[in-house]
C-alpha cells in the first residue's frame, strides 16, 4: 500500500541523514504541525522605523519587570507582623517595623545583587511606562489605530490602566513612610467616593487605615492578579499585529495593501532580540549608577511623620496635580450627606475624561470621517491636522497637571509663591490646552502649505539668473519623484455630505437631525485642510510657472512617467 | 443610514482639459542602495569583527560579574552597598549591552538588506465563509434544541446568572474584616486621657511648653491598644502654644485650650495626610501633600489649597498634676471627608 510505503520511507530517511537539530524538529512537527506556523511566520515582513521600537521598549521592560520581579519575590516578605531589627543598616538598629520594611532592607543590605535588582526593577517600571505612553503617541498621532486595529487599541489602553496601577500596588510594598503615605491618600480618595465610600475603604484595608491585610493582598495583585492579565493582553495584543500585519509609513512602493521590510527570521530575530538586551542592558545601567527608592532613608511606615517634597512615580503625578489644583470650596453638603467635588472632580471624574477621550477617540474619529476602510499605511501627523492638535492639546493638559503635582519643588526653586503657581496653572490648565490645539493646528496647516509648495515649485536652488528681459528670477529644482510621492500619497478626508433634511416633495426626513450633529462633528475634524497637489495642478503650475525649472525636458518625463 | 458613503462610490469624471487623472501614481520601490559591505570585502571583514568583538565583550561583562559577586562584600553602609551594586550592575550592564549591540550590528551589517515586499488581504472572512460559519451556528442550535425549548433557556440562563453568588456573597461578607464602618467618627481620645509625646509617649506638662514651640502627640497608652497603627492613624494630634492674644476663638470653643495651648487633629481634611509644617510667624500650618494652609490662631481654618474644612480640634485642660489631658473625644470625625460624616 502506498501509505505504509511512504512511511517506510521516511523512517529509513530519518534515521540515516538528519542532525539532531532537524531530528528534533521533526519530532516536534510529527506532534504539533508547526511546520505550518514556522513557513508562514518565518519570512513574515515587518517594516522599519524607529518609532516602532517604542512598543519593543514596553515589551522588553516588561519582560526586565518579570525576571526582577521574580527575584524580589524570593526575598520580599509580604507581611506587617512587627519586628525588631537587628541587621547591618545601623540607623534602624534597635526600632521596630513591619517585616514587609524589614524583608526590603535584607533585600537592600544583605542579598547580594539585591539592591541591584531593586533598582532594576523600579527604573524598569518608570521605563515601562514611559514607553508604553510614547507608543501611545506614536499610535495616535500617525492614526495606526483606525480599522482594522481599533481592538489592539482598547488593549493597549487597558494595558496602560493597568501599568499603572501595577506601578502603584509595587510602589505600596515595602512599606515604607513614603509608600504608607501614598496609601493614605488613596484611602482618602475612596472615602470620598459618594454612598459607598467607607464601605468601599473597608474592604480595600479589610478594616480601618492601615490595618494589617493591604500589604498581604496587594502583594498578590502585584505579582499574580496584574502580571498574569498584563501577560494575557500583551500576548493578545502581538497576536493582533501578526495577524493584521504591521503598518507601515507611506513612501514609494508601500501601499495599502501591501508590507515592505525586512523578514522576521533572520533580520527581526535579530533585531529585536538585540534589542531586547539592549534595554534590558540600559535598565541594568540606570539600576547600577542612580539610587532610587532608598527606602533606608524613610523608615517604617507610621501614620505621623511628614515628608515635604515627597513625589510618587511620574505617571502618578497628574492625579497628584489635579488633586491639588481643585479649590476646597467645592466640597458640598447635600442635606446631611456630604459631596467632597474637590476630590471627586480631580481623582474621578478629570482622570474619567482624560483617560476616556483617549480610549473612545478611534470610535469618535471613524464616525466623524465616515470611513469605513481599512487602513495600513500610516498618516504624516501633519496631514491629520484636527487629530494632531487635539493629541497635543491632551498631552498639554496632561504635562499642565504634572507640573502642577510639582508646584512644591517649583516654588522651592525659583523662589515663587505656591499660591501664585498655584493660580496659574489653575488658569492654564484650560487655556494652555486651547492654545495648544490652535497654535497645532496652524503649524500643521502650515506644514501642508509647505509641501504643496515644494511639490509645485520644488527646491530653492539659491541660484538666481537673468532672463533676456532684464528680469532676475532664482532657479528651484524640480522634487524628485520620491520626494514629491510622499507629499501627494495622503487621500484627503472631507467632511461628510448628507442627505438634504426634504425630500424631493418636501417631506422632513426622518434622522435629518442625527445627520446633521454628525455633519457638524465631522465639519469640526475635516473642515480646514490643505489638499495634496493633483497632478493637473502640477501641470498647470508649469504651464503659467514663474520659476523656471533646472532641465523642463527631464522633469517633464518625469511628470507623464509619474501619472500614466 | 441616509449618510452618502463616500468611500464606496468610484472615482469622479475626468473633466479635465488634458487627460490627467486626478491623483498622482505611486512610483513604486527605490532601488535597493548596497552598502560598504556589499561591495567591499574587506568592510564586510571588518563588520564580522565588530560583532565578535561585541560577544567577546558580554563574555567579560558576565566573568567581571561574577568575580564581582564572589569577590565584592555587599558592605554595611550606605558607601559600601552602593560600591558593590555599581560594580555588579555595570557587569551586568556589559554582559547584556554587549550581546544586544553584537546582535542589532550583525543583522544591520551582515545580513541581506534587501527589503522585501508582502501582499495584504481584508481582514473580513469571504462570504462564503460567512455564510458556512451562520450555518454551522444554525445547524448546532437547531441540534440543540435550543430555539423549541424556551423554558430550557431560561433555566440555564438563570442558573448561570444565580451561581457567582456563591463567590461573590462570602467574599463581600468577609473582605471589609466587621463592615463597622461607624469607627469612621470615633477616635480613642477620652475624658481624661494624657497628652504624651510622640513616639516615646511622655506626658506632656502644660508649664513645659513654651510660646510658639509644636509637640507632636499621640494618646496614652496608645501602644497597648487592639490596633496600635489603626488607633494612631486617627488620634495624631498637633500641639502649638501661641501667644493668647494671638489666637482667635470662637465662642463655643472658648474652653477647648489652656493657656493658649491649642490641640489640632494631624490628619489633614483634604484626603488625610499628616499636617505639620508649622510657620511661627503667620501660624499657618501647611500640609505637605497639597498644600492646603489651615490658620491655627483662627480656629484652624483653610486659608488656601484644596482642603475645604478646618481640622478638627482636641478640646484640653491640664489634670491635677498639671498634665494636659483631653476633655472629650473630637467633636467631629477627623481626616478627609466621606458621605455619612455628618449623620
Ligand atoms: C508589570 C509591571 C510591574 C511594575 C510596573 C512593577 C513596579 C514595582 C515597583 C515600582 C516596586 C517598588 C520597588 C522598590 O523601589 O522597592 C515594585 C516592588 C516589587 N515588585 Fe514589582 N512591578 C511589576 C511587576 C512585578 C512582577 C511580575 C513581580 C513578581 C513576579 C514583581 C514583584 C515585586 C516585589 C516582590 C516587590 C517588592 C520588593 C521591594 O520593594 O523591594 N513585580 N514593583
Ligand atoms: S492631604 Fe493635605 S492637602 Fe491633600
Amino acid at each position: 500500500m502506498t501509505t505504509t510505503s511512504t512511511t517506510t520511507s521516511r523512517r529509513t530517511a530519518t534515521r540515516g541523514s538528519q542532525g539532531p537539530a532537524a531530528a528534533s524538529a521533526d519530532w516536534l512537527d510529527q506532534r504539533t504541525g508547526i511546520a505550518v506556523a514556522v513557513k508562514g511566520l518565518a519570512r513574515k515582513i515587518f517594516p522599519d522605523h524607529w518609532s516602532f521600537m517604542l512598543g519593543e521598549v514596553a515589551l522588553y521592560s516588561f519582560i526586565t519587570l518579570l525576571i526582577s520581579g521574580v527575584f524580589l519575590t524570593m526575598f520580599f516578605v509580604p507581611s506587617t507582623n512587627e519586628v525588631t531589627y537587628n541587621g547591618p543598616w545601623t540607623a534602624l538598629q534597635g526600632t521596630r517595623m513591619s517585616e514587609a520594611y524589614a524583608s526590603t532592607l535584607r533585600l537592600s543590605f544583605e542579598v547580594r545583587g539585591g539592591l541591584l535588582m531593586r533598582q532594576i526593577h523600579h527604573w524598569a517600571a518608570l521605563i515601562f511606562m514611559a514607553a508604553i505612553v510614547t507608543h501611545m503617541m506614536r499610535i495616535f498621532f500617525t492614526g495606526a489605530f483606525r480599522k482594522p486595529r481599533e481592538i489592539n487599541w482598547v488593549i493597549g489602553f487597558t494595558l496602560l490602566v493597568l501599568g499603572m496601577a501595577a506601578g502603584f500596588s509595587g510602589y505600596s510594598l515595602p512599606d515604607d513612610v513614603l509608600s504608607g503615605n501614598g496609601l493614605r491618600i488613596a484611602q482618602g480618595i475612596t472615602l470620598a467616593v459618594p454612598i459607598i465610600g467607607t464601605y468601599a475603604s473597608y474592604a480595600l484595608f479589610g478594616g480601618e487605615f492601615p490595618g494589617t491585610a493591604l500589604i498581604p493582598r496587594l502583594f498578590t495583585v502585584h505579582v499574580l492578579l496584574i502580571p498574569g492579565l498584563l501577560l494575557a493582553l500583551v500576548g493578545l495584543h502581538l497576536a493582533f499585529v501578526f495577524l493584521h500585519k504591521h503598518t507601515q509609513f507611506p513612501g514609494s512602493g508601500r501601499t495599502n495593501t501591501n508590507v515592505v521590510g525586512y523578514p522576521l527570521f533572520p533580520v527581526y530575530v535579530a533585531k529585536a532580540g538585540g534589542f531586547f538586551f539592549v534595554v534590558f542592558g540600559v535598565i541594568a545601567l540606570l539600576g547600577a549608577t542612580m539610587q532610587i527608592n532608598p527606602v533606608w532613608n524613610y523608615g517604617s511606615y507610621d501614620p505621623s511623620p511628614v515628608s515635604a517634597g515627597a513625589q510618587p512615580d511620574w505617571y502618578m503625578l497628574f492625579l497628584e496635580g489635579a488633586l491639588r489644583l481643585m479649590p476646597g470650596q467645592t466640597e458640598v453638603v447635600l442635606g446631611s450627606f456630604t459631596v467632597p467635588l474637590n476630590i471627586i472632580v480631580p481623582a474621578m471624574i478629570l482622570p474619567g475624561i482624560l483617560l476616556g477621550a483617549l480610549a473612545l477617540y478611534p470610535f469618535v474619529e471613524a464616525y466623524a470621517s465616515g470611513d469605513h476602510r481599512e487602513h495600513h499605511l500610516l498618516d504624516r501627523p501633519r496631514n491629520a491636522t484636527f487629530r494632531t492638535s487635539f493629541g497635543v492639546s491632551l498631552l498639554t493638559a496632561f504635562f499642565v497637571l504634572v507640573l502642577a503635582g510639582s508646584n512644591d519643588l517649583i516654588a522651592t526653586q525659583f523662589h515663587l509663591s505656591i499660591n501664585d503657581i498655584t493660580w496659574t496653572f489653575r488658569v492654564l490648565l484650560f487655556v494652555a490646552p486651547a492654545i495648544a490645539f490652535l497654535v497645532t493646528k496652524r503649524i500643521c496647516l502650515g506644514l501642508q502649505r509647505r509641501d504643496r509648495e515644494l511639490v509645485l515649485h520644488g527646491h530653492e536652488t539659491g541660484r538666481i539668473v537673468r532672463f533676456a528681459s532684464g528680469e532676475y528670477i532664482e532657479v528651484h529644482a524640480p522634487l524628485d519623484e520620491d520626494e514629491r510621492w510622499l507629499r501627494v500619497q495622503q487621500e484627503p478626508v472631507r467632511p461628510l455630505q448628507i442627505a438634504p433634511a426634504e425630500d424631493s416633495r418636501g417631506v422632513r426626513r426622518k434622522g435629518y437631525a442625527a445627520d446633521r450633529r454628525r455633519q457638524r462633528l465631522s465639519q469640526l475634524f475635516y473642515e480646514d485642510r490643505v489638499e495634496p497637489v493633483t497632478p493637473r495642478e502640477l501641470a498647470a503650475a508649469h504651464e503659467h510657472g514663474a520659476h523656471p525649472v533646472l532641465e523642463p525636458a527631464e522633469e517633464a518625463a518625469q511628470i507623464s512617467a509619474g501619472v500614466h | 443610514m441616509s449618510t452618502i458613503d463616500r468611500y464606496s462610490g468610484g472615482s469622479d469624471e475626468l473633466s479635465a482639459p488634458e487627460e490627467l487623472p486626478d491623483r498622482f501614481q505611486n512610483p513604486g520601490l527605490p532601488p535597493h542602495r548596497p552598502r560598504r559591505g556589499d561591495l567591499d570585502p574587506r568592510a564586510d571583514k571588518t563588520s564580522e569583527r565588530i560583532v565578535l568583538a561585541l560577544f567577546g565583550l558580554s563574555t567579560l561583562g558576565t566573568i567581571g560579574f561574577l568575580v564581582a559577586y564572589f569577590a565584592l562584600p555587599t558592605g554595611t553602609d550606605a558607601g559600601g552597598i552602593q560600591r558593590s551594586t555599581m560594580t555588579l550592575g555595570l557587569a551586568l550592564a556589559f554582559a547584556l549591552l554587549g550581546i544586544g549591540t553584537a546582535a542589532i550590528q550583525w543583522a544591520k551589517s551582515i545580513m541581506n538588506d534587501h527589503e522585501r515586499v508582502e501582499e495584504r488581504h481584508l481582514m473580513e472572512s469571504s462570504p462564503a465563509v460567512r455564510e458556512g460559519a451562520i450555518a454551522n451556528l444554525e445547524a448546532g442550535a437547531a441540534d440543540s434544541g435550543l430555539s423549541r425549548r424556551g423554558l430550557l433557556k431560561s433555566a440555564m440562563i438563570g442558573s448561570l446568572a444565580l451561581f457567582p453568588l456563591t463567590i461573590v456573597v462570602p467574599l463581600i461578607g468577609n473582605i471589609g474584616g466587621n463592615w463597622n464602618v461607624s469607627t469612621f467618627k470615633h477616635t480613642m481620645w477620652k475624658k481624661g486621657l494624657r497628652l504624651t509625646t510622640d513616639p516615646s509617649g511622655r506626658p506632656i506638662r502644660a508649664a513645659d511648653v513654651t510660646i510658639g514651640s509644636v509637640v507632636h502627640v499621640i494618646p496614652d497608652g496608645l501602644d497597648k491598644a487592639a490596633n496600635p497603627m489603626d488607633e494612631k492613624a486617627k488620634a495624631i494630634v498637633l500641639l502649638i502654644r501661641l501667644d493668647p492674644r494671638d489666637l482667635h476663638e470662637a465662642d463655643d470653643r472658648k474652653g477647648w485650650s489652656y493657656n493658649g495651648i491649642v490641640a489640632y487633629s494631624k490628619v489633614c481634611t483634604h484626603v488625610g495626610c499628616p499636617v505639620a509644617l508649622y510657620e511661627q510667624q503667620t501660624h499657618h500650618l501647611l500640609c505637605p501633600c497639597h498644600q492646603s494652609t489651615f490658620d491655627v490662631a483662627n480656629g484652624a481654618k483653610v486659608v488656601f489649597g484644596p482642603a475645604k474644612r478646618p481640622l478638627p480640634q482636641l478640646p484640653i485642660t491640664v489634670d491635677s498634676e498639671g498634665y494636659l489631658v483631653a476633655q472629650s473625644d473630637f467633636h467631629e470625625p477627623i481626616g478627609p471627608s466621606f458621605w455619612e460624616r455628618l449623620r
